[in-house]
């Protein structure tokens, strides 16, 4: 892997020395104690670790936790005034939460797939090439730009429309857009938000076909609230529940476990009732 | 028992046809008309402002009135370049000063402090000023510049741009907040720094309607006359310093519209004809820069 730029070290996760751990240790250790929004609490008590070179789902009712949890990891929940977390996450043995850490230099490492396609209002190659601009990525450009396009299956339907704005694309086409946006930086984790929640079947098959292809080189984190889509990509799933117990809505961890071990046979009652449909 | 019987069976087929004496369609009728008919009617001052200015204007329009001074009392020919000249400095002037300045706190107000007290009292202030009466930006600048420095083209251009800058800033504003939360997620996601998202994705995502809006500031100030009486006076001659007093072609109008003599009453007639093929410009510049909008 070639190293982006000498100067941008710090800034650029191109080089991959963070990740040099073998496939099946820990990427991230997360240790969640509470996060609230303003008053509400939101999660409590989650402890999960996402493996290097596995896609690692979660899974839960709407309103468990999930997406807060998943967007924790890259510090996006920043964004949001009210948003307060306790507890750790690692990244490679760092705390993402420490006092000294820069949230825009972490979210270099850890890349995002957003439920809604979000292209940004520019050419399709100009969108490619973001993060490596922001990288001050020095080299080939349009190598790199092909190279991601091509990871994200999306290659050979605009490779003659490159200038057209990437709005113009389809969503299904959009949404790989932007996970050929997110990869080009060759980020060592790609956390996904849902992101088949706005396509069609047949995008949604192509964007799970993407993603095994990308766990070759990279972490997955997968939010989808499709059960059968965990089964089908995740090789490791989480099952998050709310609880309601204490007047409030909280989320938490219940289970984790090998995929297959969670679908067919959970150790939690609770994991069973929901993977059967008796609740939702 | 049978099945129950098919809905054709149990009611009669309605009629489909138009009636068009029936109240309901009679009523629809006579409403679309007199909405057609007051359309026309309010259109009615534009259109004939327009043929007024084409028809007494258009006969003087030539290289000479475009080019030359303002005449004197009984000479003939003469034209009134100095004028447009004045105008196009002074909305120059206004511009340059009013668009940074409207751009800057339109950032702020959209992106970076959406919900504060500032933030809600500079919108409201900035709204009453799309309201404010133009002579008063004049006065204003007569009080805190002319005073001092006398007439001016600088004077003048600041008054416009006191004019200028609340519909720059609202315009401003407006488009930036159209810019959707997504992408600035997706800016973030990848990494961006709050600047790198203000100058790489809401600045570029926003600048057509940014540019509307600065066009029709400039289209609305171009034409305004009331500021500039105090400010900026006028000349007969062309402008050599940006610190003496200036011709406009408002005042121009305005002066020459008052003489007594033909020749400057049909060079009136021609600038104003010139002013409005100005705002027009600007105007569409504004109407195709909004369509280019994906």
């Amino acid at each position: 892997m070639q190293p982006i730029a000498e100067s941008a070290k710090h800034i650029a996760p191109m080089s991959r020395t963070a990740s040099a751990s073998i496939a099946g240790s820990s990427v991230i250790d997360c240790n969640v104690e509470k996060i609230f929004y303003g008053d509400f609490l939101a999660v409590r008590n989650s402890k999960l670790s996402i493996e290097k070179g596995k896609i690692t789902g979660f899974i839960g009712p709407s309103g468990c936790g999930k997406s807060t949890v998943l967007r924790s990891f890259n510090r996006m929940n920043d964004l949001i005034p009210s948003f307060r977390f306790e507890g750790e996450v690692n990244y490679h043995g760092k705390n993402v939460y420490g006092k000294k850490v820069d949230p825009v230099v972490v979210r270099r490492y850890i890349g995002m797939v957003f439920q809604q396609p979000n292209p940004l209002s520019m050419s399709i190659y100009d969108n490619v090439a973001f993060g490596l601009r922001l990288n001050r990525f020095k080299g080939d450009y349009d190598e790199k730009v092909q190279k991601a396009l091509e990871r994200a299956a999306l290659w050979k339907e605009v490779k003659d429309k490159l200038k057209n704005n990437g709005l113009s694309l389809s969503g299904g086409q959009q949404q790989r857009l932007c996970i050929a946006r997110a990869v080009a930086t060759e980020p060592d984790v790609l956390l996904m938000d849902e992101p088949c929640s706005a396509l069609d079947p047949i995008a949604t098959r192509q964007v799970e076909e993407l993603m095994l292809e990308l766990k070759k080189s990279y972490t997955v984190a997968l939010v989808t609230h499709n059960m059968q889509q965990a089964m089908r990509v995740a090789d490791k799933t989480a099952f998050f529940s709310v609880d309601i117990s204490q007047g409030g809505r909280t989320g938490y961890l219940v289970e984790m476990g090998e995929t297959r071990q969670i679908f067919e046979d959970p150790k939690e009652k609770l994991t069973k009732q929901y993977i059967s449909g008796e609740f939702s | 028992m049978s099945n129950p019987p098919i809905v054709s069976e149990v009611l009669s087929i309605p009629e489909f046809e138009r009636q068009p004496f029936e109240r309901r369609a009679l009523s629809s009728t006579i409403l679309t008309c007199v909405t057609w008919l007051i359309a026309v009617v309010g259109s009615v001052p534009l259109f004939s402002v327009i043929y007024m200015l084409i028809k007494e204007g258009g006969a003087r329009l030539d290289m000479e009135a475009l080019t030359a001074l303002p005449p004197a009392g009984f000479e003939t020919g003469g034209g009134f370049g100095n004028a447009i000249v004045g105008t196009a400095v002074m909305v120059l002037i206004a511009t340059v000063i009013s668009v940074p300045i409207g751009i800057l706190s339109a950032i702020h107000l959209a992106v970076l402090d959406p919900a504060s007290r500032l933030t809600r009292t500079t919108q409201f202030v900035a709204k009453t000023l799309t309201g404010f009466p133009s002579i008063l930006a004049g006065v204003f600048t007569y009080a805190i510049l002319v005073i001092s420095f006398g007439y001016s083209a600088f004077a003048g251009g600041i008054a416009l741009s006191v004019l200028m800058l609340p519909t720059v800033v609202l315009a401003a504003e407006e488009a930036m907040k159209q810019v959707p939360q997504k992408m600035i997620d997706a800016a973030y996601g990848m990494g961006c720094t709050p600047t790198q998202v203000i100058l790489k994705v809401v600045l570029p995502t926003a600048l057509p309607g940014i540019i509307t809006g600065v066009m029709l500031a400039v289209a609305g100030a171009a034409g305004n006359s009331a500021p500039l009486l105090f400010t900026a006076l006028f000349s007969n001659y062309y402008l050599s310093e940006l610190m003496e007093p200036t011709a406009s072609l408002s005042i121009l109008i305005y002066n020459f519209s008052a003489m007594p003599f033909d020749n400057q009453i049909q060079l009136a007639w021609s600038a104003s004809l010139v002013l409005v093929l100005i705002v027009l410009v600007f105007n569409i510049l504004a109407r195709l820069i909004s369509r280019s909008n994906v």
